[in-house]
Protein backbone atom coordinates (compact mmCIF):
# COMPACT_ATOMS: atom_id res chain seq x y z
CA UNK A 1 0.00 0.00 0.00
CA UNK A 2 1.47 3.47 -1.09
CA UNK A 3 1.20 6.45 1.73
CA UNK A 4 -1.19 7.88 -0.10
CA UNK A 5 -3.70 4.84 0.24
CA UNK A 6 -2.79 4.43 3.74
CA UNK A 7 -3.61 8.11 4.17
CA UNK A 8 -6.81 7.69 2.62
CA UNK A 9 -7.68 4.47 4.67
CA UNK A 10 -7.02 6.35 7.57
CA UNK A 11 -9.34 9.16 6.49
CA UNK A 12 -12.04 6.97 5.93
CA UNK A 13 -11.75 5.49 9.15
CA UNK A 14 -12.06 8.72 10.63
CA UNK A 15 -15.32 9.56 8.48
CA UNK A 16 -17.29 7.06 10.30
CA UNK A 17 -17.07 8.92 13.50
CA UNK A 18 -19.96 11.68 14.66
CA UNK A 19 -18.32 13.51 17.17
CA UNK A 20 -14.54 14.46 19.31
CA UNK A 21 -15.25 11.51 21.88
CA UNK A 22 -15.01 8.85 18.94
CA UNK A 23 -12.30 9.87 17.60
CA UNK A 24 -10.43 10.58 21.04
CA UNK A 25 -11.50 7.10 21.90
CA UNK A 26 -10.20 5.66 18.88
CA UNK A 27 -7.01 7.46 19.36
CA UNK A 28 -6.54 5.87 22.52
CA UNK A 29 -7.54 2.96 21.44
CA UNK A 30 -4.80 2.88 18.68
CA UNK A 31 -2.28 4.10 21.50
CA UNK A 32 -2.82 1.14 23.24
CA UNK A 33 -2.44 -0.96 20.49
CA UNK A 34 0.46 0.44 19.20
CA UNK A 35 3.59 -1.96 19.31
CA UNK A 36 5.73 -1.27 21.76
CA UNK A 37 9.52 0.44 21.07
CA UNK A 38 11.98 -2.06 22.38
CA UNK A 39 13.15 -0.84 25.69
CA UNK A 40 16.49 -0.59 24.40
CA UNK A 41 15.56 2.54 22.40
CA UNK A 42 13.82 4.05 25.10
CA UNK A 43 16.98 6.10 25.82
CA UNK A 44 17.13 9.85 26.23
CA UNK A 45 18.91 9.96 22.61
CA UNK A 46 15.74 9.10 21.09
CA UNK A 47 13.36 11.51 22.53
CA UNK A 48 11.90 14.00 20.42
CA UNK A 49 12.55 17.25 21.65
CA UNK A 50 9.79 20.11 22.35
CA UNK A 51 7.18 18.02 23.08
CA UNK A 52 5.08 18.08 26.90
CA UNK A 53 4.54 14.22 26.54
CA UNK A 54 7.91 12.63 25.75
CA UNK A 55 7.98 10.58 22.81
CA UNK A 56 10.62 7.88 21.72
CA UNK A 57 10.98 7.09 18.44
CA UNK A 58 13.76 4.67 16.83
CA UNK A 59 14.10 3.73 12.97
CA UNK A 60 15.62 0.86 11.28
CA UNK A 61 16.46 0.63 7.25
CA UNK A 62 15.66 -3.18 6.14
CA UNK A 63 15.99 -3.95 2.53
CA UNK A 64 15.93 -0.07 1.48
CA UNK A 65 13.11 0.51 3.57
CA UNK A 66 12.62 2.12 7.17
CA UNK A 67 10.66 0.40 9.70
CA UNK A 68 9.91 2.84 12.60
CA UNK A 69 9.33 1.87 16.01
CA UNK A 70 7.77 4.54 18.52
CA UNK A 71 6.36 5.57 22.38
CA UNK A 72 4.63 7.91 24.05
CA UNK A 73 4.48 7.78 27.80
CA UNK A 74 0.81 9.94 27.21
CA UNK A 75 -2.03 7.86 25.47
CA UNK A 76 -3.38 10.09 22.69
CA UNK A 77 0.18 11.14 22.22
CA UNK A 78 0.72 7.84 21.45
CA UNK A 79 -2.23 7.15 19.25
CA UNK A 80 -1.33 10.08 16.97
CA UNK A 81 2.13 8.17 16.69
CA UNK A 82 0.54 5.23 15.82
CA UNK A 83 -1.02 6.95 13.04
CA UNK A 84 2.00 8.19 11.64
CA UNK A 85 3.89 4.84 12.09
CA UNK A 86 1.09 3.03 10.08
CA UNK A 87 1.31 5.52 7.69
CA UNK A 88 5.20 6.07 6.84
CA UNK A 89 6.50 2.77 7.66
CA UNK A 90 7.84 0.28 5.45
CA UNK A 91 9.06 2.76 3.06
CA UNK A 92 11.64 3.87 1.34
CA UNK A 93 13.59 7.01 2.34
CA UNK A 94 12.14 8.85 -0.73
CA UNK A 95 9.20 8.17 -0.58
CA UNK A 96 8.77 9.67 3.25
CA UNK A 97 10.63 12.76 2.50
CA UNK A 98 7.98 13.36 -0.44
CA UNK A 99 5.30 12.34 1.73
CA UNK A 100 2.51 15.05 1.88
CA UNK A 101 0.29 13.90 5.11
CA UNK A 102 -2.64 15.87 4.48
CA UNK A 103 -4.81 13.13 6.16
CA UNK A 104 -3.96 14.91 9.81
CA UNK A 105 -5.97 17.84 8.25
CA UNK A 106 -8.94 15.95 6.63
CA UNK A 107 -9.52 13.45 9.90
CA UNK A 108 -9.27 16.86 12.42
CA UNK A 109 -6.09 16.92 14.16
CA UNK A 110 -4.86 20.12 12.60
CA UNK A 111 -5.02 21.35 16.02
CA UNK A 112 -2.23 19.17 17.16
CA UNK A 113 -0.11 20.41 13.98
CA UNK A 114 0.38 23.82 15.69
CA UNK A 115 4.09 24.60 16.77
CA UNK A 116 2.28 26.02 20.07
CA UNK A 117 0.96 22.72 20.94
CA UNK A 118 2.97 21.20 22.32
CA UNK A 119 2.33 17.57 21.75
CA UNK A 120 5.21 17.52 19.72
CA UNK A 121 3.21 16.15 16.49
CA UNK A 122 5.59 18.36 14.32
CA UNK A 123 8.41 17.38 15.70
CA UNK A 124 7.58 13.69 14.83
CA UNK A 125 7.50 14.18 11.60
CA UNK A 126 9.78 16.43 11.15
CA UNK A 127 12.36 13.72 13.09
CA UNK A 128 10.58 10.96 10.84
CA UNK A 129 12.13 13.17 7.48
CA UNK A 130 15.52 14.05 8.84
CA UNK A 131 15.65 9.81 9.82
CA UNK A 132 14.72 9.02 6.09
CA UNK A 133 17.01 12.28 5.01
CA UNK A 134 20.05 10.35 6.92
CA UNK A 135 19.71 7.00 5.29
CA UNK A 136 19.51 8.93 2.05
CA UNK A 137 22.43 10.60 2.92
CA UNK A 138 23.90 7.41 3.50
CA UNK A 139 23.13 5.71 0.13
CA UNK B 1 -34.09 42.40 45.40
CA UNK B 2 -33.23 40.51 42.15
CA UNK B 3 -29.50 41.99 41.63
CA UNK B 4 -28.64 41.32 45.63
CA UNK B 5 -28.91 37.40 44.76
CA UNK B 6 -26.02 37.53 43.03
CA UNK B 7 -24.43 38.56 45.41
CA UNK B 8 -21.64 36.00 47.45
CA UNK B 9 -21.53 36.64 51.02
CA UNK B 10 -17.88 37.44 50.49
CA UNK B 11 -19.40 40.35 48.66
CA UNK B 12 -18.77 39.61 44.73
CA UNK B 13 -21.67 40.07 42.41
CA UNK B 14 -20.18 37.19 39.92
CA UNK B 15 -23.08 37.39 37.52
CA UNK B 16 -22.25 41.55 37.29
CA UNK B 17 -18.45 40.79 37.03
CA UNK B 18 -18.88 38.33 34.42
CA UNK B 19 -20.66 40.78 32.36
CA UNK B 20 -17.72 42.72 32.60
CA UNK B 21 -15.58 40.05 30.95
CA UNK B 22 -17.09 40.23 27.10
CA UNK B 23 -14.67 36.76 26.45
CA UNK B 24 -16.18 35.00 28.93
CA UNK B 25 -19.19 34.46 27.09
CA UNK B 26 -17.54 32.90 23.84
CA UNK B 27 -17.75 29.15 22.45
CA UNK B 28 -14.38 26.72 22.79
CA UNK B 29 -15.23 23.40 20.76
CA UNK B 30 -18.77 24.36 21.20
CA UNK B 31 -19.03 24.36 24.95
CA UNK B 32 -18.69 27.48 27.03
CA UNK B 33 -15.47 28.47 27.60
CA UNK B 34 -14.64 27.29 31.45
CA UNK B 35 -11.69 29.40 31.70
CA UNK B 36 -8.89 28.05 34.41
CA UNK B 37 -5.58 28.79 33.11
CA UNK B 38 -5.34 32.21 35.52
CA UNK B 39 -1.87 31.53 36.45
CA UNK B 40 -0.57 31.50 32.71
CA UNK B 41 -2.96 35.06 32.03
CA UNK B 42 -6.28 35.99 32.74
CA UNK B 43 -8.47 37.56 30.97
CA UNK B 44 -9.68 41.57 30.45
CA UNK B 45 -12.92 43.86 31.94
CA UNK B 46 -14.39 45.74 29.40
CA UNK B 47 -12.49 48.80 30.91
CA UNK B 48 -9.39 47.83 30.00
CA UNK B 49 -10.01 46.96 26.79
CA UNK B 50 -11.99 50.40 26.33
CA UNK B 51 -8.99 52.17 27.77
CA UNK B 52 -6.76 50.36 24.95
CA UNK B 53 -8.98 51.42 22.61
CA UNK B 54 -9.83 55.11 23.77
CA UNK B 55 -5.78 55.85 24.11
CA UNK B 56 -5.45 54.63 19.83
CA UNK B 57 -8.54 56.53 18.94
CA UNK B 58 -7.99 59.57 21.08
CA UNK B 59 -4.32 59.67 22.66
CA UNK B 60 -2.10 58.16 20.43
CA UNK B 61 1.26 60.26 20.85
CA UNK B 62 4.88 59.53 22.53
CA UNK B 63 5.30 60.43 25.83
CA UNK B 64 8.03 62.78 27.59
CA UNK B 65 9.29 64.55 24.51
CA UNK B 66 7.21 66.85 22.88
CA UNK B 67 5.63 69.68 22.87
CA UNK B 68 2.52 69.86 21.31
CA UNK B 69 -0.96 69.25 23.32
CA UNK B 70 -1.19 65.48 23.01
CA UNK B 71 2.11 64.52 24.19
CA UNK B 72 1.69 66.67 27.28
CA UNK B 73 -1.69 64.76 27.66
CA UNK B 74 -0.76 61.76 27.13
CA UNK B 75 2.88 61.93 29.40
CA UNK B 76 -0.09 62.89 32.05
CA UNK B 77 -1.94 60.06 31.62
CA UNK B 78 1.21 57.83 31.44
CA UNK B 79 2.75 59.23 34.77
CA UNK B 80 -0.80 59.09 36.24
CA UNK B 81 -0.84 55.33 35.86
CA UNK B 82 2.65 55.04 37.54
CA UNK B 83 0.71 57.19 40.17
CA UNK B 84 -1.85 54.42 40.40
CA UNK B 85 0.65 51.49 40.15
CA UNK B 86 2.85 53.64 43.29
CA UNK B 87 -0.97 53.91 45.46
CA UNK B 88 -1.67 50.40 44.73
CA UNK B 89 1.58 48.69 46.02
CA UNK B 90 1.66 51.67 48.81
CA UNK B 91 5.48 52.50 47.50
CA UNK B 92 6.76 55.61 48.94
CA UNK B 93 7.57 57.42 45.64
CA UNK B 94 6.00 57.24 42.16
CA UNK B 95 9.90 57.14 40.82
CA UNK B 96 10.12 53.61 42.90
CA UNK B 97 7.99 52.18 39.53
CA UNK B 98 9.75 51.20 36.92
CA UNK B 99 7.68 50.39 33.88
CA UNK B 100 9.04 47.29 32.73
CA UNK B 101 7.80 44.60 29.70
CA UNK B 102 6.64 41.95 32.76
CA UNK B 103 8.02 40.12 35.73
CA UNK B 104 10.60 38.26 33.77
CA UNK B 105 12.46 41.78 32.78
CA UNK B 106 11.70 43.04 36.09
CA UNK B 107 14.10 40.28 37.20
CA UNK B 108 16.35 40.32 34.57
CA UNK B 109 17.15 44.18 35.30
CA UNK B 110 17.92 43.71 38.92
CA UNK B 111 19.88 40.46 38.57
CA UNK B 112 21.83 42.32 36.12
CA UNK B 113 22.22 45.97 37.07
CA UNK B 114 22.45 44.76 41.04
CA UNK B 115 24.49 41.86 39.80
CA UNK B 116 27.31 44.24 38.25
CA UNK B 117 27.70 46.61 40.99
CA UNK B 118 27.42 44.12 44.12
CA UNK B 119 28.36 40.29 43.10
CA UNK B 120 31.98 39.24 42.45
CA UNK B 121 33.24 35.99 42.57
CA UNK B 122 32.70 33.56 45.77
CA UNK B 123 29.17 35.75 46.83
CA UNK B 124 26.62 34.34 46.91
CA UNK B 125 22.34 34.09 45.91
CA UNK B 126 19.70 32.45 47.17
CA UNK B 127 16.33 31.12 45.52
CA UNK B 128 13.83 28.70 46.16
CA UNK B 129 13.04 25.12 45.45
CA UNK B 130 9.82 26.62 44.05
CA UNK B 131 10.75 29.21 41.86
CA UNK B 132 9.94 29.65 37.90
CA UNK B 133 12.60 29.31 35.88
CA UNK B 134 12.17 33.72 35.39
CA UNK B 135 13.37 33.70 38.52
CA UNK B 136 15.96 31.41 38.69
CA UNK B 137 17.58 31.68 35.00
CA UNK B 138 19.16 35.74 35.91
CA UNK B 139 20.76 34.32 38.91
CA UNK B 140 22.09 31.18 37.68
CA UNK B 141 23.38 33.40 34.70
CA UNK B 142 25.00 36.14 37.00
CA UNK B 143 26.39 33.42 39.12
CA UNK B 144 28.01 32.10 36.14
CA UNK B 145 29.39 35.13 34.62
CA UNK B 146 31.10 36.30 38.08
CA UNK B 147 31.70 32.90 39.33
CA UNK B 148 29.04 33.22 42.53
CA UNK B 149 26.99 30.47 43.84
CA UNK B 150 23.27 29.70 43.63
CA UNK B 151 21.83 28.51 46.78
CA UNK B 152 18.56 26.60 47.06
CA UNK B 153 15.97 27.11 50.43
CA UNK B 154 14.22 23.42 50.04
CA UNK B 155 10.59 22.87 50.47
CA UNK B 156 9.02 20.09 52.47
CA UNK B 157 6.50 17.48 51.23
CA UNK B 158 3.57 19.78 51.38
CA UNK B 159 4.91 22.43 49.29
CA UNK B 160 6.40 25.19 52.01
CA UNK B 161 9.21 26.47 52.32
CA UNK B 162 11.88 24.96 55.13
CA UNK B 163 12.43 28.25 57.16
CA UNK B 164 15.33 26.63 59.11
CA UNK B 165 16.99 25.81 56.28
CA UNK B 166 16.72 29.15 54.93
CA UNK B 167 17.76 30.75 58.10
CA UNK B 168 21.18 28.67 57.68
CA UNK B 169 21.96 29.71 54.37
CA UNK B 170 21.85 33.20 54.68
CA UNK B 171 25.83 34.63 55.72
CA UNK B 172 27.84 37.57 54.97
CA UNK B 173 28.90 36.08 51.55
CA UNK B 174 24.82 36.26 50.54
CA UNK B 175 24.04 39.27 48.30
CA UNK B 176 20.41 39.40 47.25
CA UNK B 177 17.48 36.89 48.15
CA UNK B 178 14.97 36.14 45.38
CA UNK B 179 11.76 34.48 46.27
CA UNK B 180 8.31 33.81 45.12
CA UNK B 181 5.67 35.38 46.71
CA UNK B 182 2.81 32.71 45.40
CA UNK B 183 4.26 29.68 43.81
CA UNK B 184 3.05 29.09 40.32
CA UNK B 185 2.27 25.36 40.23
CA UNK B 186 2.13 24.79 44.20
CA UNK B 187 -0.41 28.34 45.01
CA UNK B 188 2.35 28.06 48.22
CA UNK B 189 1.72 31.68 49.76
CA UNK B 190 5.48 32.44 51.33
CA UNK B 191 6.00 34.24 54.35
CA UNK B 192 8.47 36.75 52.33
CA UNK B 193 7.86 39.49 55.34
CA UNK B 194 9.67 36.90 57.58
CA UNK B 195 12.14 36.17 54.89
CA UNK B 196 12.49 39.77 54.18
CA UNK B 197 13.29 40.15 58.27
CA UNK B 198 15.69 37.25 58.42
CA UNK B 199 17.51 38.46 55.10
CA UNK B 200 17.56 42.30 56.35
CA UNK B 201 18.72 41.33 60.27
CA UNK B 202 21.76 40.59 58.05
CA UNK B 203 21.39 43.64 55.53
CA UNK B 204 20.70 41.77 52.53
CA UNK B 205 18.25 42.77 49.99
CA UNK B 206 15.32 40.44 48.88
CA UNK B 207 13.58 40.71 45.33
CA UNK B 208 9.79 39.50 45.33
CA UNK B 209 8.57 37.88 42.13
CA UNK B 210 4.92 38.98 42.70
CA UNK B 211 3.52 37.59 39.56
CA UNK B 212 0.96 35.36 41.18
CA UNK B 213 0.19 37.60 44.43
CA UNK B 214 -0.68 40.51 42.93
CA UNK B 215 -3.32 39.89 41.06
CA UNK B 216 -5.17 37.75 44.32
CA UNK B 217 -4.13 39.86 47.52
CA UNK B 218 -3.22 43.75 48.54
CA UNK B 219 0.41 43.91 48.59
CA UNK B 220 1.82 46.57 50.38
CA UNK B 221 5.49 46.86 49.75
CA UNK B 222 6.16 49.21 52.64
CA UNK B 223 4.72 47.05 55.14
CA UNK B 224 6.79 43.80 53.76
CA UNK B 225 9.86 46.39 53.34
CA UNK B 226 10.95 44.50 50.10
CA UNK B 227 13.72 45.82 48.38
CA UNK B 228 12.65 44.86 45.14
CA UNK B 229 8.99 44.20 44.20
CA UNK B 230 8.25 42.43 40.75
CA UNK B 231 4.50 41.54 38.71
CA UNK B 232 2.98 41.51 35.40
CA UNK B 233 0.18 43.06 34.21
CA UNK B 234 -1.42 40.56 31.63
CA UNK B 235 -2.09 38.23 35.15
CA UNK B 236 -3.54 41.48 36.87
CA UNK B 237 -6.32 41.79 34.07
CA UNK B 238 -4.35 44.00 32.57
CA UNK B 239 -2.71 43.90 28.43
CA UNK B 240 0.44 41.61 27.71
CA UNK B 241 3.46 43.57 27.49
CA UNK B 242 3.89 45.50 30.23
CA UNK B 243 5.12 45.06 33.87
CA UNK B 244 6.36 46.73 36.70
CA UNK B 245 9.68 46.70 39.02
CA UNK B 246 9.10 48.31 42.68
CA UNK B 247 12.49 49.38 43.93
CA UNK B 248 13.12 51.41 47.23
CA UNK B 249 14.33 54.41 45.74
CA UNK B 250 17.91 54.01 47.78
CA UNK B 251 18.53 50.92 45.72
CA UNK B 252 17.38 51.59 42.31
CA UNK B 253 19.38 55.24 42.66
CA UNK B 254 22.77 52.96 43.05
CA UNK B 255 21.70 50.51 40.22
CA UNK B 256 23.75 51.31 36.79
CA UNK B 257 21.12 51.22 33.78
CA UNK B 258 20.42 48.17 32.23
CA UNK B 259 19.14 49.01 28.63
CA UNK B 260 19.96 51.98 27.23
CA UNK B 261 19.03 54.49 24.49
CA UNK B 262 16.76 57.09 24.30
CA UNK B 263 14.67 58.21 27.10
CA UNK B 264 17.06 57.12 29.97
CA UNK B 265 19.63 60.08 29.81
CA UNK B 266 20.13 63.86 30.44
CA UNK B 267 23.03 64.50 28.83
CA UNK B 268 24.70 62.91 26.12
CA UNK B 269 28.09 63.57 24.30
CA UNK B 270 30.85 60.80 22.14
CA UNK B 271 32.83 61.18 25.74
CA UNK B 272 30.64 61.17 28.38
CA UNK B 273 26.77 60.29 28.97
CA UNK B 274 25.06 61.48 32.00
CA UNK B 275 21.88 59.41 32.81
CA UNK B 276 18.67 60.41 33.94
CA UNK B 277 17.06 59.85 37.39
CA UNK B 278 15.11 56.97 38.28
CA UNK B 279 12.66 55.54 37.31
CA UNK B 280 13.44 57.31 33.32
CA UNK B 281 17.08 55.81 33.40
CA UNK B 282 15.76 52.39 33.76
CA UNK B 283 12.60 52.72 30.61
CA UNK B 284 14.44 53.13 27.22
CA UNK B 285 12.93 53.75 24.17
CA UNK B 286 9.15 54.50 23.88
CA UNK B 287 7.50 52.77 26.33
CA UNK B 288 4.52 50.14 25.76
CA UNK B 289 2.37 53.34 26.62
CA UNK B 290 -1.34 51.78 26.14
CA UNK B 291 0.26 48.87 28.33
CA UNK B 292 0.79 51.65 30.83
CA UNK B 293 -2.72 53.11 30.62
CA UNK B 294 -4.69 49.56 30.33
CA UNK B 295 -2.60 48.16 33.52
CA UNK B 296 -3.63 51.21 35.41
CA UNK B 297 -7.42 51.02 34.12
CA UNK B 298 -6.72 47.41 35.34
CA UNK B 299 -5.78 48.35 38.93
CA UNK B 300 -8.56 50.26 39.36
CA UNK B 301 -11.06 47.71 38.45
CA UNK B 302 -9.86 45.36 40.77
CA UNK B 303 -10.00 47.90 43.81
CA UNK B 304 -13.35 48.87 42.49
CA UNK B 305 -14.07 45.38 43.82
CA UNK B 306 -12.03 44.94 46.57
CA UNK B 307 -8.66 42.80 46.79
CA UNK B 308 -9.84 41.80 50.42
CA UNK B 309 -13.56 40.79 48.65
CA UNK B 310 -11.76 38.62 45.75
CA UNK B 311 -9.40 37.21 48.35
CA UNK B 312 -12.20 36.01 50.51
CA UNK B 313 -14.14 34.62 47.27
CA UNK B 314 -10.81 32.93 45.80
CA UNK B 315 -10.88 31.10 49.02
CA UNK B 316 -14.10 29.65 48.65
CA UNK B 317 -13.25 28.37 45.30
CA UNK B 318 -10.28 27.25 46.20
CA UNK B 319 -11.48 24.69 49.26
CA UNK B 320 -14.98 23.44 46.88
CA UNK B 321 -12.59 22.57 44.02
CA UNK B 322 -10.16 20.76 46.53
CA UNK B 323 -12.77 19.05 47.90
CA UNK B 324 -14.02 18.37 45.08
CA UNK B 325 -10.86 16.51 43.24
CA UNK B 326 -10.22 14.54 46.54
CA UNK B 327 -13.33 12.64 46.01
CA UNK B 328 -11.79 11.15 42.93
CA UNK B 329 -9.50 8.28 43.16
CA UNK B 330 -6.57 8.57 41.75
CA UNK B 331 -6.15 11.91 42.07
CA UNK B 332 -3.34 13.68 43.97
CA UNK B 333 -2.97 17.00 44.77
CA UNK B 334 0.53 18.20 44.47
CA UNK B 335 0.97 21.14 46.90
CA UNK B 336 -0.49 21.12 49.92
CA UNK B 337 0.61 24.21 52.02
CA UNK B 338 -1.47 25.49 54.62
CA UNK B 339 -1.06 28.99 53.15
CA UNK B 340 -2.44 28.67 49.59
CA UNK B 341 -3.88 30.87 46.50
CA UNK B 342 -6.77 29.95 44.43
CA UNK B 343 -3.92 27.37 42.57
CA UNK B 344 -4.40 23.57 42.19
CA UNK B 345 -2.48 21.18 40.85
CA UNK B 346 -2.75 17.89 40.45
CA UNK B 347 -1.73 14.50 38.98
CA UNK B 348 -3.89 11.30 38.55
CA UNK B 349 -2.38 7.71 39.01
CA UNK B 350 -1.42 6.30 35.64
CA UNK B 351 -2.74 9.08 33.02
CA UNK B 352 -0.82 12.08 31.79
CA UNK B 353 -1.20 15.35 32.23
CA UNK B 354 -1.12 16.09 28.71
CA UNK B 355 -4.22 13.79 27.63
CA UNK B 356 -6.44 14.68 30.66
CA UNK B 357 -5.53 18.27 29.07
CA UNK B 358 -6.50 17.05 25.75
CA UNK B 359 -9.98 16.04 27.04
CA UNK B 360 -11.17 18.72 28.93
CA UNK B 361 -9.87 21.47 25.87
CA UNK B 362 -12.76 19.34 23.76
CA UNK B 363 -15.27 20.02 26.83
CA UNK B 364 -14.33 23.68 26.98
CA UNK B 365 -12.31 24.11 29.57
CA UNK B 366 -8.89 25.36 29.49
CA UNK B 367 -6.38 24.24 32.45
CA UNK B 368 -2.67 23.92 32.22
CA UNK B 369 -0.72 20.80 31.70
CA UNK B 370 3.07 20.35 31.87
CA UNK B 371 6.09 21.62 34.14
CA UNK B 372 4.66 25.58 34.83
CA UNK B 373 8.51 26.51 34.11
CA UNK B 374 9.09 25.00 37.26
CA UNK B 375 11.18 21.90 36.34
CA UNK B 376 13.31 21.98 39.45
CA UNK B 377 9.70 21.45 41.32
CA UNK B 378 8.19 19.00 39.03
CA UNK B 379 12.26 16.66 39.59
CA UNK B 380 10.96 17.29 43.79
CA UNK B 381 8.07 15.68 43.26
CA UNK B 382 9.23 13.22 40.64
CA UNK B 383 6.48 14.22 38.00
CA UNK B 384 6.68 15.21 34.31
CA UNK B 385 4.20 17.58 34.98
CA UNK B 386 0.85 18.62 36.28
CA UNK B 387 -2.49 19.59 35.68
CA UNK B 388 -2.96 22.95 37.00
CA UNK B 389 -6.30 25.01 37.37
CA UNK B 390 -5.88 28.34 38.77
CA UNK B 391 -8.92 30.37 39.27
CA UNK B 392 -10.13 34.10 39.21
CA UNK B 393 -12.93 36.20 40.71
CA UNK B 394 -14.62 35.48 37.15
CA UNK B 395 -14.92 32.04 37.76
CA UNK B 396 -17.68 29.90 40.03
CA UNK B 397 -18.47 27.08 41.93
CA UNK B 398 -20.95 25.78 39.17
CA UNK B 399 -17.97 25.91 36.79
CA UNK B 400 -16.02 23.79 38.96
CA UNK B 401 -18.71 21.59 39.12
CA UNK B 402 -18.39 20.93 35.15
CA UNK B 403 -14.10 21.02 35.68
CA UNK B 404 -14.88 17.88 37.89
CA UNK B 405 -17.29 16.39 35.70
CA UNK B 406 -15.16 16.65 32.78
CA UNK B 407 -12.08 15.37 34.53
CA UNK B 408 -14.32 12.32 35.40
CA UNK B 409 -15.01 12.00 31.92
CA UNK B 410 -11.57 12.18 30.79
CA UNK B 411 -9.88 9.77 33.65
CA UNK B 412 -12.53 7.21 32.65
CA UNK B 413 -11.62 7.48 28.50
CA UNK B 414 -8.04 7.54 29.44
CA UNK B 415 -7.60 4.73 32.19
Amino acid sequence: MTIEETEKEITEEFEMFDDWMQKYEYLIDLGKSLPVISEEYKTDDKIIKGCQSRVWLHSELKDGKIVYTADSDAIITKGMVALMVRVLSGHTPDEIMNAKLGFVEKIGLTQHLSPTRSNGLLSMIKQMKLDALAYKARG
Amino acid sequence: MTEAKTIDKTGIDIQKIRADFPILSRKVNGKPLIYFDNGATAQKPLSVINAIDHYYREQNANIHRGVHTMSQEITVAYENARATVQKHLNAKHAAEIVFTSGTTESINLVAHSFGKKFVSAGDEVIVTAMEHHSNILPWQQLCEEKGAILKVVPINDAGELIMEEYKKLLNAKTKIVAVTHISNTLGTVNPVKEIIALAHAQNIPVLVDGAQSVPHMAVDVQELDADFYCFSGHKLFGPTGVGILYGKEKWLNELPPYKVGGGTIKTVSFEKTEYADVPLRFEAGTPHIEGGIGLAAAIDYVNAIGLDHIAAYEQELLTHATEQLQKIAGVKIIGTAKNKASVISFVVEGIHAFDLGTILDQLGIAVRTGHHCTQPLMAHYCVQGTVRAAFAFYNTKEEIDEFIKGLERAINMLK
